[in-house]
């Protein structure tokens, strides 16, 4: 294995660039380096002005995606002797259909904007008292939504998705995973109130199952299983509203 | 006296102006195995109308007596015909294939709290797509030989 491995790294500075260009960097090859610590010997030894997304380093935060060798990756789940034994160079790009800001940072005022549109908080209008004690779930309860809340924000799945990238208002796979989530968490009562941006062109019905977002997940929430599921669901909705025309849905938790 | 806050030409913009934003290749399924694979479960869809059109076709031949059978029999008999059959045919297997092993991720099936494996949600599938072209083969042998 060699000593030392090629980083081809996206540079991007909006200051003097129209588009991001590649710059190579020798880095060693240490047997438990990830792309992450190769990035943060770059940024120390030789070029300060590197700029990128990390935080936790143990795959936890969900800040250090990047696209490694065109697939995304959490960098700091990526290690450089998986390459380095193919005798290949890496090359690391921001998070695909993402606008960049410099270098590897993604901008993602967008992607927050959908979390935040498809509601993902536990809708609770009938909240009894504080003095009521606790919501118990038993385990089978947190078993049904436990899967799709173990997601990290981290976008891979929308660097992964052609459908966000072509169509840039599709909600998006985690953040229709994570509605699934809420709504099939025994507290909430907001599924009725996520429906109209859930079941819609642009929610589940955007997604045409490609099924690489499931594939990247460093945390297998499966969020095509669950856009999927909620079609069904959806359907099942569509068919109610002709039974109960009027507030069919609304806070049927 | 406490200066007024001026009108600015300066208009707040929700998105900033200088980010690079790629574009998306009109050959984006060109470049990924996962993505060539999703176009060509996508277009096997247009195979499988092709053999749904060829089957209305021979039914209204069948309709239509033994003259119009024999007629349709000599059209699929082609060599044009039985190239583009081949390709229907590997296409609808492809189709049928990927659509089966998706069928688990879709349907995710619990018995006592726990989610039933992958395998069993699509082996049913398989069987029943086993047993009905068994069923249909039989079928079409026994009236060929009466």
């Amino acid at each position: 294995m060699a000593e030392t491995i090629t980083l081809e790294i996206a540079r991007y500075s909006p200051e003097q660039d129209t588009a991001p260009h590649f710059q190579s960097f020798e880095v060693p090859v240490n047997k438990e380096w990830v792309v992450l610590d190769a990035l943060n010997h770059i940024k120390d030894k030789q070029d300060g002005t590197l700029t990128y997304r990390w935080s936790c380093r143990m795959g936890i935060c969900g800040s250090c995606g990047m696209m490694v060798n065109g697939e995304p990756k959490l960098t700091c789940a990526t290690f450089l002797t998986d390459y380095a034994r193919q005798g290949k160079k890496i090359r690391v790009e921001p998070l695909r259909y993402f606008p960049v800001v410099r270098d590897l940072v993604t901008e993602l005022t967008d992607f927050l904007a959908k979390l935040k549109k498809a509601k993902l908080w536990l809708i609770h209008p009938n909240q009894p008292p504080l003095s009521d004690g606790e919501f118990l779930q038993t385990p089978t309860q947190v078993d049904r939504y436990k899967q799709y809340a173990m997601c990290i924000n981290c976008t891979l799945c929308y660097a992964a998705c052609p459908v966000v990238g072509l169509d840039p208002i599709f909600v998006g796979p985690a953040a229709l995973a994570l509605a699934q989530r809420y709504n099939m968490d025994s507290r909430d009562q907001g599924s009725g109130d996520r429906l109209a941006v859930l079941a819609h062109p642009d929610g589940v019905w955007g997604c045409t199952f490609v099924g690489e977002c499931t594939r990247v997940c460093p945390k297998h929430v499966d969020p095509a299983g669950a856009i999927q599921q909620y079609k069904l669901t959806a359907v099942l909705e569509w068919l109610k509203s002709f039974v109960t025309p009027r507030g069919a849905g609304k806070h049927d938790g | 006296m406490t200066a007024e806050a001026k009108p600015t030409a300066a208009r707040y913009t929700e998105f900033h102006p200088r980010w690079y934003r790629p574009n998306v290749s009109v050959y984006w399924w060109m470049g990924q195995r996962q993505y060539l694979k999703f176009i060509l479960r996508e277009l096997s869809s247009v195979f499988v109308a092709i053999f749904v059109v060829e089957t209305l076709f021979m039914l209204s031949a069948l309709k239509g007596g033994p003259q119009a059978y024999a007629d349709f029999q000599n059209t699929m008999a082609s060599s044009l015909m039985i190239a583009l059959n081949v390709i229907c045919f590997l296409f609808v297997l492809f189709h049928t294939i990927t659509w089966f092993n998706l069928a688990p991720s879709a349907m995710p099936v619990r018995l006592g709290g726990k989610r039933v494996s992958a395998f069993l949600v699509a082996a049913p599938s398989y069987v029943a797509w086993i047993v009905i072209s068994a069923g249909v083969y039989w079928l079409v042998t026994s009236w060929s030989l009466t």
